[in-house]
């Protein structure tokens, strides 16, 4: 176990939170797009976690293990107009929900700064123990 | 000598060790607050100590594979960074089997920044009245 592990689990924490507001962000952005790449209408992503290699030790840090879709049902809007509505005037949206993505953004935000806050103190107590028995 | 100025010095090196691997611990809680089914780790701080000042650090044993003959290949497990790591009593488990309270977490760590402040000042001194005492008048 090296002096500076600490930073190393800080920051796979920092990391994971900052990949986790990463998709939030694409919900978000996507949350209307009607038609991807492949022609389907765009599916949430969320991420999931696990903690780390722990092999014995006990700490080991936070990882993404992947990033899954959404299975929640697809929003149905009734648009008779639009180029893609089916037969019966159905267009299918992406099934992000908006206020689900806000909480999960401020989640992360707060997490990511708990975690900042662990590195900048651990910083700090590494400094002033780098310079013992001085003066 | 130089093993009596060792000696001199490692209670404080022990707890200021010990002190380090708390730190890392309640860390790692905090990065995986918002992992699933993660359990918060800790450990007695006066237990390990005083075990640690009894029969010294757990890292330096092991566990070790015997080797019984010349061939034999001497394998070292990784071993804990203190003799036992404990599981924190959740007073309000969440859904996902996460046992991470974030307030509580917070304040341990904080208390730990200091005590380890506190131990680091402490070590200073003792060097400081070491080297004093070697000082010629």
């Amino acid at each position: 176990m090296s002096m500076f592990s600490i930073f190393e689990i800080s920051g796979s924490a920092m990391t994971a939170q900052a990949q986790r507001m990463n998709v939030t962000a694409s919900n978000m952005a996507n949350a209307d797009s009607v038609a991807g790449p492949d022609g389907e209408a765009y599916r949430a992503k969320q991420v999931m976690f696990e903690a780390r290699g722990q092999n014995g030790t006990g700490v080991g840090g936070v990882a993404v293990r992947e990033v899954i879709e959404d299975d929640a049902p697809m929003r149905r809007e009734f648009r008779p107009d639009h180029p893609l509505a089916d037969d019966e005037g159905y267009v299918t949206m992406p099934n992000v929900e908006p206020v689900n993505e806000m909480v999960n953004m401020i989640s992360a935000s707060r997490s990511y700064q708990a975690n900042v806050e662990v590195l900048n103190t651990s910083k700090q107590l590494m400094m002033k123990t780098l310079t013992l028995g001085e003066n | 000598m130089i093993d009596r100025l060792a000696a001199a010095l490692q209670f404080d090196q022990e707890a200021l060790n010990l002190r380090h691997q708390r730190q890392q611990v309640l860390a790692n809680n905090i990065a995986n607050a918002d992992t699933p089914n993660y359990k918060a780790r800790d450990f007695d701080f006066s237990q390990e100590l005083s075990r640690a000042m009894d029969s010294g650090r757990p890292a330096d044993g092991g566990l070790a594979l015997s080797t019984t003959a010349a061939g034999h290949i001497g394998g070292h497990g990784q071993s804990a960074p203190v003799g036992d790591l404990l599981y924190r009593v959740p007073d309000q488990p969440s859904l996902d089997g996460n046992t991470v309270n974030m307030d509580v977490e917070r304040t341990r760590f904080a208390d730990n920044s200091v005590r380890y402040q506190a131990a680091l000042t402490m070590l200073n001194g003792r060097i400081q009245g070491l080297k004093s005492a070697m000082q010629p008048e």
